[in-house]
This record gives C-alpha cells, sequence and structure tokens, in this order.
C-alpha cells in the first residue's frame, strides 16, 4: 500500500525522520567511540587471534549500546514505513543523506575528529549525491 | 592532525567495507522476490526464507559489510569511512549500467559524480585524527627521556 505524497503531514514526518536519524547518528557515533576505545583490530588479531579480536568487540558495553541504537533506528524505519505513515521515496533519501551530516556534526562534538574543511565538503557532497541516488 | 597513511590491506578493507552493503542488500532483494508473499500469519515462511541462496548469500555479505566496517572504524576517523559507505552506492549504479544493461537516469549520474568527489576529497586527506596523549602520559615520558 502505497502512501499519497498528499496526505503527508509535516510535523509527523519530520518527527519520525528525526528519530530515524538520531537514533541512526548515535548509534554510528557509539560504535565508533567502542572501536577507537578497543584499538586496532588487526593488531588485536595479530597478537591474540581472531577469537581474542571478536572477544574485545564483544566484551565492550559501548558496542553494544550503539548496536542498540542502531537496531532502534530500523525499527524507526520500520515504523515510518508502516501502511499509512510515510513513502519509501521520502524517508530514504532524507534519512540517508541527512544521517551523513549529523554524523559529521557529532564526530566533530563526541569523538573530537578533526573535521576540517574537506571533510564537511565530502560530507555535503555524500549527502546530496545520495539524495540524488536514493530519490 | 597527523597524516596516517593507510597500507594496501587498509584500503582493501575499505573496498570491502563500499562493496559487501550494497551487493548484500541487492542479493536480500532478489532473494525475497523469489519467496511467496511473507505475512505476520506464517512467520515461519520467513524463517525458510534465510536458506534460500540468494538470501544467505545477502545475510552473509552484510555480515562481511559489519566487520570490515568495524575493523575501519578501529583505525580511521567515523568520517573517514562514512563516505566510503555511501561510495558502495555508485558501484551498485555502475553495475546496473554496465553489466545489468539498465537505464540510470541524469540525476543518478550526478549523484554518482558528487559521491565521487566526496570520497575523493577525503581520500585524500589523513585517516585518523591524533589526540595529543595525556599530561601524566607526557611526565612519564619526559621522565623516561631524562634517565636515559
Amino acid at each position: 500500500m502505497t502512501v499519497p505524497a498528499s496526505t503527508v503531514h509535516f510535523w509527523p514526518a519530520a518527527g519520525m525522520i528525526a528519530a530515524i536519524i538520531l537514533a541512526s547518528s548515535a548509534g554510528e557515533i557509539l560504535t565508533a567511540a567502542a572501536m577507537k576505545s578497543i584499538g586496532d583490530l588487526d593488531e588485536i588479531r595479530a597478537r591474540s587471534g581472531l577469537s581474542g579480536a571478536i572477544r574485545a568487540v564483544l566484551t565492550c558495553p559501548l558496542f553494544f549500546a550503539g548496536v542498540s541504537f542502531l537496531a532502534l533506528a530500523f525499527f524507526a524505519l520500520l515504523f515510518a514505513l508502516a501502511p499509512n505513515h510515510l513513502p519509501l521515496g521520502l524517508v530514504a533519501p532524507a534519512s540517508a543523506s541527512l544521517t551523513l551530516v549529523t554524523n559529521a556534526v557529532g564526530a566533530k562534538i563526541f569523538l573530537k575528529e578533526n573535521v576540517d574543511h574537506r571533510r564537511w565538503a565530502a560530507a555535503v557532497l555524500v549527502c546530496i549525491g545520495v539524495y540524488f541516488l536514493a530519490h | 592532525m597527523a597524516h596516517q597513511k593507510l597500507s594496501p590491506r587498509q584500503y582493501a578493507i575499505l573496498g570491502l567495507v563500499s562493496v559487501c552493503a550494497p551487493l548484500g542488500d541487492t542479493c536480500l532483494a532478489m532473494g525475497m522476490k523469489q519467496v511467496a508473499n511473507v505475512s505476520m500469519a506464517h512467520p515461519a515462511s520467513l524463517i525458510a526464507a534465510v536458506f534460500t541462496p540468494w538470501i544467505a548469500l545477502g545475510i552473509a555479505l552484510l555480515i562481511g559489510f559489519f566487520a570490515s566496517y568495524l575493523t575501519a572504524l578501529s583505525w580511521a576517523d567515523l568520517t573517514y569511512v562514512l563516505p566510503a559507505t555511501a561510495f558502495g552506492n555508485m558501484i551498485v549504479e555502475m553495475l546496473s549500467r554496465f553489466a545489468l544493461h539498465e537505464a540510470v537516469s541524469i540525476q543518478r549520474w550526478i549523484g554518482c559524480l558528487l559521491i565521487t568527489v566526496g570520497v575523493g576529497f577525503v581520500a585524500q586527506g589523513p585517516s585518523l585524527t591524533e589526540h595529543p596523549a595525556p599530561p601524566a602520559e607526557i611526565t612519564a615520558d619526559a621522565e623516561e627521556e631524562r634517565v636515559r
């Protein structure tokens, strides 16, 4: 069942898309923070084998927090795509492209990454590119 | 921010990040087209679908994506790895145009071009932000240097 664009109301649509973007960005940032706290997986694998690398990931609480938010983003997406909610043609490009920008902002604030002009330009270009591809 | 040069192995992992997710999604989509209608009344049909070849291959590729994505995040910044995930969409467009001979609109080609330029921008720069060592560590290093 498709949702006609004329029946989509702005604030509920913006709320559902914002929920997907926030949950997705929180998941990505927490996962990245987890992997930074664990260290280079290639080195861990060279030192203690594949099982050691898997153990290092699975014993990190931040990793599970990240995966939980990614799961929340997935269910928020399913909810938004439910009949009578939002059309895929709106949700997919909006959430996929805007998540790139919120991730760059989150990486700068929470992960203290040096997001220089080159990375900002890349985030914006990829954001517009993904919108064109998904729309 | 120091310039971090990636090894060929690390570039290969970023390549896996790019390729595995879109190919996995494509395999899942192809597999789901071959499966009969799935409804909440018969959830067992969804479990049976997992064992069909295309869906099993799709799941394997998505597991490969997540493993390579986590590995990449352990030695590169999130803002360095994310454009690589978007680059996979462009690979799918190229495959659909040149391997499957599907029509690709001008809007999609523009999207591909923008993603390629964006990935090029990031790839030219450093892969990891170097944070200064905490003061205690600096003091310990200085002390060690002094003893030598």
